[in-house]
């Protein structure tokens, strides 16, 4: 009975207790998965040698190396001697260089693309999801409208029209991007408004907005980092076809899309280094970003709790 | 009669039923949700609403509070008439009806904590609190409804049902609100946690002076709490009168069903009884009968019930009935 009395005196002494959110349930099972965390330490080791590279390189991105040139097969193969690591292209500039460059670049695409993405299709699809009827209605049309117009052409057409640059390409990338995840932070919306809290907060006489924010928007988050996570190589992807197309960055800036294709336009000559650094950059990226993707579904997944 | 604290006249709630497949113009199915609806709720009292499942009581209670539009009535708090206020005026209204809700867990955010929650309601209408005081508050709070103040920084999924129950009542309860409409507070829990939250809200009303609309479909529930009992059936109000007196004296012919199909724990008297058990399923409330919408399950209907609406009836001191014949419901009983 004492013993009882004091623990019970302990108790409600004690510091209010650490709970567990969803949010920590859900790192304990991403932690859990091998391949995701696996992922994560690829996409860790790559930005490390995207903004580290710049500083151990020992040359230039934009310098020509002399000696290899008129000789690129022979000469610029990868060799520690004569530190190009990597090899030269064919240009005889060193590929190392051009590949933290082009790694930077590529990612650079992908993160601003899927932020865009994240930012403005989430809370564009829970203001349509939330307020439905008309504005939902009107708002969604929309969305269909700039969802049926061919993105990939358009992109093109911007980057002709005013000129190549980087802006111009994160604008095309920035316009499409959002679309798709609209639409599902708007279908997940319509679930989560007939909930309880949010009539709860409605009741209460919380403002719509505020409900977004902090009732809705939360609750979406677990559906919009597993999409996008998976949209960043997507965006990836569209940079390194526009810049195959010859349409992308501009030299002296550089991405893997870029080096890839001159990496293909001199794989008759042998020099398999030049296609094989960047596509392997490229490859385990996609790959990391893919199994990042999969664990962040799995660990998020309400049905799995 | 005493001093009234909110009172629904006449109130009907539509909804509009898009048929499926049918174009995007066609008008759509009126839903007749809750027609001419009049309750009163009086200053610290308890109004027990039960009828089935479909029969409206939600959406009555919604109407209320204001997330449901009205269709047609008025809602009239400390006499002002409510239905045509702004939404921003109602938001502010909200400090004064709280709601608490049938599952305990579905209206509880999964992704704030419990301190969270409970504080939602105060930061809200009270923006400038200092953040001490409404930790101060949430505290004082979880302890007056059972919980350890400690939990503040648990997540709902931790508790169980009873727990998150008292949770949404310490939200509901955290601005002082004069109504506390709970809609089926205990349907979710187990029996033994249903008398700890049906006590817990009885200690809190008498404590705060609080006025409650207590929604269930267990009659035996209802009639522990309510002072007052109104019998809902396909969106009307059949019988209203004091607690004891709907028990003792049930005129309705629906309202004797209920109280028919409340169990008795005791086998022996439970095998013994008369029972009137309903046949049939609650009507579709986008085509309800004509006349009387109780008649396609009535025992005592006649052709006259089809023909004509019955009238809301006072039968004695506040008890009013809509059935013409409910004086012949009793000798169908005795029989």
């Amino acid at each position: 009975m004492f013993a009882t009395k004091a623990a019970a005196d302990n108790l409600a002494a004690a510091q209010p207790v650490k709970g567990r959110s969803l949010w920590a349930d859900a790192r304990a099972r991403f932690l859990r998965n091998k391949a995701a965390v696996a992922g994560l330490i690829v996409l860790f080791l790559v930005t490390l040698f995207a903004l580290l590279g710049p500083l151990i390189a020992p040359w230039n991105n934009e310098d020509i190396d002399w000696n290899v040139l008129g000789n690129v097969a022979e000469a610029g193969r990868p060799s520690l001697e004569t530190g190009h690591w990597f090899g030269t292209d064919a240009l005889g500039r060193d590929l190392f260089a051009r590949t933290v460059q082009g790694t930077q670049i590529s990612l650079m695409v992908g993160i601003v693309g899927a932020l865009i993405s994240v930012i403005v299709g989430t809370l564009y699809g829970a203001v349509a999801g939330y307020f439905g009827g008309r504005a939902d209605a009107v708002m969604m049309r929309a969305v269909d409208v700039l969802m049926s117009i061919p993105y990939m052409f358009v992109l093109i057409l911007l980057l002709v029209v005013f000129g190549r640059s980087m802006l111009m390409l994160f604008i095309g990338i920035g316009l499409v991007s959002w679309l798709d995840m609209a639409r599902i932070a708007r279908g997940q919306t319509l679930s989560l408004r007939s909930k309880e809290y949010v009539e709860a907060a409605i009741a209460t006489g919380v403002k719509p907005f505020t409900i977004i924010l902090r009732h809705i928007v939360p609750n979406l988050l677990g559906v919009v980092i597993v999409y996008a996570t998976l949209l960043v190589p997507s965006m990836i992807i569209y940079e390194s076809f526009i810049s195959f197309l010859g349409l992308g960055v501009q030299e002296p800036l550089t991405s893997w899309g870029a080096l890839i294709n001159d990496g293909a336009a001199e794989m008759n000559n042998g020099t398999y280094w030049m296609l094989g650094f960047p596509l392997f950059f490229f490859v385990i990226t996609l790959f990391g970003f893919f199994f990042v993707g999969d664990g962040l579904r799995d660990a998020l997944d309400p049905k799995d709790r | 009669m005493s001093d009234v604290l909110l009172e629904a006249d006449n109130v009907s709630v539509t909804f509009d039923i898009q048929r499926p497949g049918a174009w995007p113009w066609t008008p759509p199915d009126k839903l007749q949700a809750v027609k001419q609806a009049s309750i009163q709720l009086e200053s610290g009292k308890t109004l027990g609403l039960v009828g089935e499942s479909g029969s409206g009581k939600s959406t009555l209670a919604r109407a209320i509070v204001g997330t449901v539009p009205i269709s047609s009535g008025t809602v009239l708090w400390r006499g002002q008439d409510w239905s045509a206020a702004s939404p921003a005026e109602r938001r502010n209204h909200g400090r004064h009806v709280q709601m608490v809700f049938q599952d305990p867990l579905a209206a509880l955010n999964p992704r704030m904590n419990v301190g969270e929650i409970v504080a939602e309601p105060l930061i809200t209408h009270f923006p400038d609190l200092p953040k001490a005081k409404v930790r101060e508050k949430v505290g004082a709070m979880m302890e007056r409804v059972g919980l350890l103040p400690t939990l503040v920084n648990r997540y709902p999924h931790e508790f169980s049902g009873g727990q998150c129950q008292r949770i949404g009542i310490a939200r509901a309860l955290i601005t002082e609100p004069e109504l506390v409409i709970c809609d089926e507070p205990v349907s979710a829990l187990d029996v033994s946690v249903q008398a700890q939250v049906v006590n817990l809200l009885k200690g809190l009303q008498r404590d705060m002076g609080l006025t409650l609309m207590f929604i269930a479909h267990d009659l035996s529930v209802v009639r522990h709490i309510s002072d007052r009992i109104a019998v809902m059936y396909l969106g009307r109000i059949v019988e209203i009168a004091d607690a004891a007196e709907v028990i003792g004296n049930p005129c309705h012919p629906y309202t004797r069903a209920l109280i028919a199909s409340v169990p008795i724990p005791s086998p022996k008297a439970e095998r013994a009884r008369h029972r009137p058990v309903l046949q049939g399923e609650l009507p579709s409330p986008l085509a309800p009968p004509s006349g009387c919408v109780f008649r396609t399950r009535c025992p005592i209907a006649r052709d006259s019930c089809a023909a004509q609406v019955p009238e809301f009836e006072l039968i004695s001191g506040d008890h009013r009935v809509a059935c013409p014949y409910h004086a012949e419901a009793g000798l169908a009983r005795a029989e």
